[in-house]
């Protein structure tokens, strides 16, 4: 399956799509942030992994596709399900990525300059994550 | 006051960044990657080798590691929510959350405590 931008997206989401979540993000990097300060960065440091958007992400990932059928005069109730089923997949699959993130800047901080290891933590996210996409192509939901 | 809120704002805008991509990608199973992009941490990762330090942010990132183990474990439990139950997206992924606390406590509790 080809991978592309669709800008026609950024016309479906509402204003206060994107403010619910830029509020989630900005309350959950306050929270590591304080469960750090209070539990120390041992109990503060799982919180960099929680799903802070993944819940309001999913949700309108299924608005949509369910409004999208119902403007086409259809039911859209089981596609919603699907398509956030397949959302939550590639969630799935990314959290490999996640953790390749983790460990890089885990082992290499103490040693390498900052920026040039969250540059590569990045980058080993991204590749990771898509690699195992692509070999799962062939898996059906 | 002021740190809070500068981490407030780094925050929203790194994740609606990488929520933003998220939407504007095709196919949605790809899109779904971003779901899992590491956008809190990025944000805070940042701010914290500024205020504590690199080492404290990287005993930090030891626990992530924890902490994306369980959000694999959230997500399974979200797929098939969604796929084998038919439950409606928004229940299955907050339901879901309490998953994400049993993993990442569980493994705090055997591994990193």
């Amino acid at each position: 399956m080809r991978v592309h931008f669709d800008l026609s997206a950024l016309r479906k989401t509402r204003w206060y799509e994107y403010a619910v979540r830029f509020l989630f993000g900005g309350a959950v990097t306050i929270a590591t942030g304080l469960v750090a300060q209070h539990f120390g960065p041992v109990v503060g440091g799982l919180f960099l992994a929680f799903p802070a958007i993944f819940p309001a992400s999913v949700t309108l990932v299924a608005k949509h596709e369910r409004e999208k059928k119902q403007k086409a005069g259809m039911d859209g109730t089981a596609r919603a399900k699907k398509a956030a089923a397949l959302d939550a997949r590639g969630a799935t699959i990314g959290t490999f990525g996640l953790a390749c993130f983790a460990i890089l800047v885990w082992k290499l901080l103490p040693i390498w300059n900052w920026m040039a290891v969250l540059s590569l933590a990045i980058l080993s996210w991204l590749v990771v994550s898509i690699s195992i996409w692509k070999a799962e192509q062939h898996q059906p939901l | 006051m002021t740190p809070l809120i500068f981490r407030f704002v780094v925050g929203g805008i790194v994740v609606s960044l990488f929520a933003i991509l998220g939407d504007l990608l095709k196919p949605k199973s790809f899109a779904g990657l971003f779901g899992a992009a590491p956008s809190v941490a990025l944000a805070t990762i940042g701010l914290t080798i500024l205020t504590d330090g690199k080492l404290y942010a990287a005993q930090e990132s030891r626990s992530m590691i924890a902490g994306a183990a369980a959000f694999f474990l959230y997500s399974c439990v979200c797929v098939r929510l969604l796929v084998r139950h038919q439950w409606s997206a928004m229940v299955a992924s907050v339901f879901s959350l309490s998953m994400w606390f049993v993993g990442a406590f569980g493994l705090w509790f055997l591994v990193l405590k």
